[in-house]
């Protein structure tokens, strides 16, 4: 974990309403591990003051990529930067996801710019699986040629039915599991927080394991000030756990879900 | 010229800079040693510890305000057990005296915790927090009645020798009571002011925005209250006060050594720019250079009325 200014190299409209931010930066770039992420300080967000957390989209020895949609005011002064501008990141962040086991299929499930998240992985997992991307629309199902390219099964699902199976990414992934007989699939997911815990819930039905991405407002991003909390089930109750510091990555059986 | 001299005195406790991190925005030490060199504060104040383990309030605990952030964690905590055997081996590692924030849900507790620390040689002073406004007992209620307030320095002064600091709590209507109090139970010093009792409510669900209803505000938004509170302070008694409340740059720290604050502390900011700490104690000692004073001692209480 360092503190470093990084410089914008690129900043590119994507797809639809998503971008990427192209930053250099040697110090947060080699150390990266898949599914952890950077606290960024957006400038021009005047009297907002706290940082943003994102996911690390790409990563090598002199940059990082985040891919992300402008959806608030940080996001929105995020829009703003262009190639020159400095940031200042707090990073790597995160325990990131683990390792898969050797006899496990891998299984990425991701919802609108979640799997994001998943790319480092998707690269990093030696047996390519398959790949569940839901969006409510086409426009919200990104880098499927990329995935592709790395050798996954990419099935969407879309809400409006533009791509893919229409309705959500359960409805795809039910059936799959249902012919699933071979081999027991290892979940890798990041998205919206209903998501995570319909398969979650799947994952501990069926026995398997799913690790989870968990997404909560931060403030520090690096384990003091205790904002980001989850309930992490313990043996005889839960605990807090820290999503920064001790996560953003739970497994399925790790979280206690408030009604 | 010579470097000034930047080291100030709390009781028994040497400062070797007069720049410290707020309880509860620095965690127990662990949390910053990567980003922040530890041995170049003056001081590690670290997050409240209770006689015993306490788990805090429910989420959401924090949310972003206009030039701060309001907060209601709730003091969770390892309690002094968890504290000695987790934290103290660790922070024994970096030459910085280390200030324990201490709280409890009753007077006693205040004692309690204190008796349960106090044979730990890496704890060279205590901050009684007698202002979190998150916490049903203790805290607040006991930090804006007078006698409350007495009574649990008292306390604290009886159980150690170790320099201790109240924390007031800045939603009183006279300051100077307090600190004329705490002076004669027995304080060696004064930390001011803890975050201001807040509240926001999200106008869609019509819930307030943090679980707990309401919390304390900090950052830059309540800083010219934190002088204001320091400066009223120090017209009343000669204890030293360590002023906090929105310091993000040397120059808001020049301020409140000016309004009278011996020593400061650096909270939300660290949040936000970990650095921070770092670059108030060299923005300081750049501030001393140019005003060509040789020590920080010379800056306190140098408001000039005109």
């Amino acid at each position: 974990m360092i503190q470093d200014k990084a410089t914008v190299l690129k900043h590119e409209n994507f797809q639809g309403d998503y971008r990427i931010l192209h930053l250099a930066t040697t110090g947060i770039g080699p150390h990266v591990q898949p599914g952890q992420f950077v606290h960024l300080q957006v400038p021009q967000l005047g009297d907002r003051i706290l940082r943003r957390p994102f996911s690390i989209y790409k990563a090598d020895s002199e940059s990082i990529s985040l891919l992300y949609k402008p959806v608030g005011r940080g996001t929105a002064s995020m829009a703003t930067l262009h190639k020159k501008s400095q940031v200042d990141l707090i990073g790597p962040l995160g325990n990131g996801y683990p390792e898969a086991a050797n006899d496990t299929l891998p299984v990425l499930v991701a919802g609108g710019y979640g799997n994001a998240a998943l790319y480092l992985k998707a690269r990093s997992l030696k047996r390519k699986g398959v790949a569940f991307f839901g969006g409510r629309t086409a426009e919200d199902i990104l880098c499927v040629e990329e995935f592709e390219a790395l050798g996954w099964d990419v099935r969407p699902t879309t809400n409006d039915g533009s791509l893919g199976i229409k309705g959500l990414v359960t409805d795809a992934f039910d059936p799959w599991l249902l012919e699933q007989n071979e081999r027991k699939p290892e979940l890798f997911v990041c998205g919206p927080t209903p998501m995570l815990r319909a398969m979650g819930d799947r994952a501990i039905e069926n026995n398997f394991k799913a690790w989870l991405s968990l997404d909560e407002n931060m403030a520090c991003g690096v384990g003091a000030c205790l904002t980001c909390v989850i309930k992490q089930k313990t043996e005889t109750g839960w605990q807090w756990a820290r999503c920064c510091k001790d996560g953003p990555i739970f497994e399925s059986r790790e979280v206690l879900w408030d009604e | 010229m010579n470097k000034p001299n930047l080291a100030v005195q709390i009781g028994s406790m040497t400062m070797q800079n007069p720049v410290t991190v707020a309880s509860g925005t620095f965690g127990y030490g662990p949390e910053y040693a990567e980003l922040v060199d530890l041995n170049r504060l003056g001081a590690i104040t670290v997050k409240g510890i209770a006689p015993d383990i306490h788990l805090g309030n429910p989420t959401p605990r924090t949310y972003e305000t206009r030039g701060g952030m309001l907060n209601a964690i709730g003091l969770p905590g390892p309690g002094a057990q968890g504290f000695i055997d987790t934290y103290v081996p660790f922070l024994a590692d970096y030459t910085t005296p280390v200030i324990v924030n201490i709280w409890g849900k009753t007077i006693e507790e205040y004692g309690n915790v204190v008796e349960q620390l106090d044979n730990e040689t890496g704890i060279h002073a205590y901050e009684i927090n007698l202002s979190c406004p998150n916490i049903k007992e203790g805290g607040s209620a006991f930090g804006t009645d007078l006698s409350i307030f007495s009574h649990v320095i008292e306390l604290v002064r009886e159980k150690t020798k170790k320099p201790i600091i109240p924390k007031l709590a800045p939603n009183v209507s006279d300051i100077g009571a307090f600190a004329q109090a705490a002076e004669k139970a027995g304080a060696d010093a004064l930390a001011i002011m803890n975050s201001f009792p807040a509240m926001g409510i999200d106008i869609k669900t019509r819930k307030p925005v943090l679980a707990n209803g309401s919390g304390g505000l900090s950052g830059p938004a309540i800083k010219p209250i934190a002088i204001k509170l320091v400066h009223d302070a120090a017209q009343k008694t000669n204890l030293p006060i360590i002023g906090m409340g929105g310091i993000f740059e040397p120059e808001d720290a020049v301020e409140f050594f000016i309004a009278g604050a011996s020593a400061v502390a650096v909270g939300t900011a660290n949040f936000i720019d970990p650095s921070t700490a770092i670059r108030v104690i060299n923005g300081i000692e750049t501030y001393l250079i140019d005003q060509g004073l040789n020590d920080i001692k010379q800056l306190v209480g140098t408001v000039n009325y005109g």
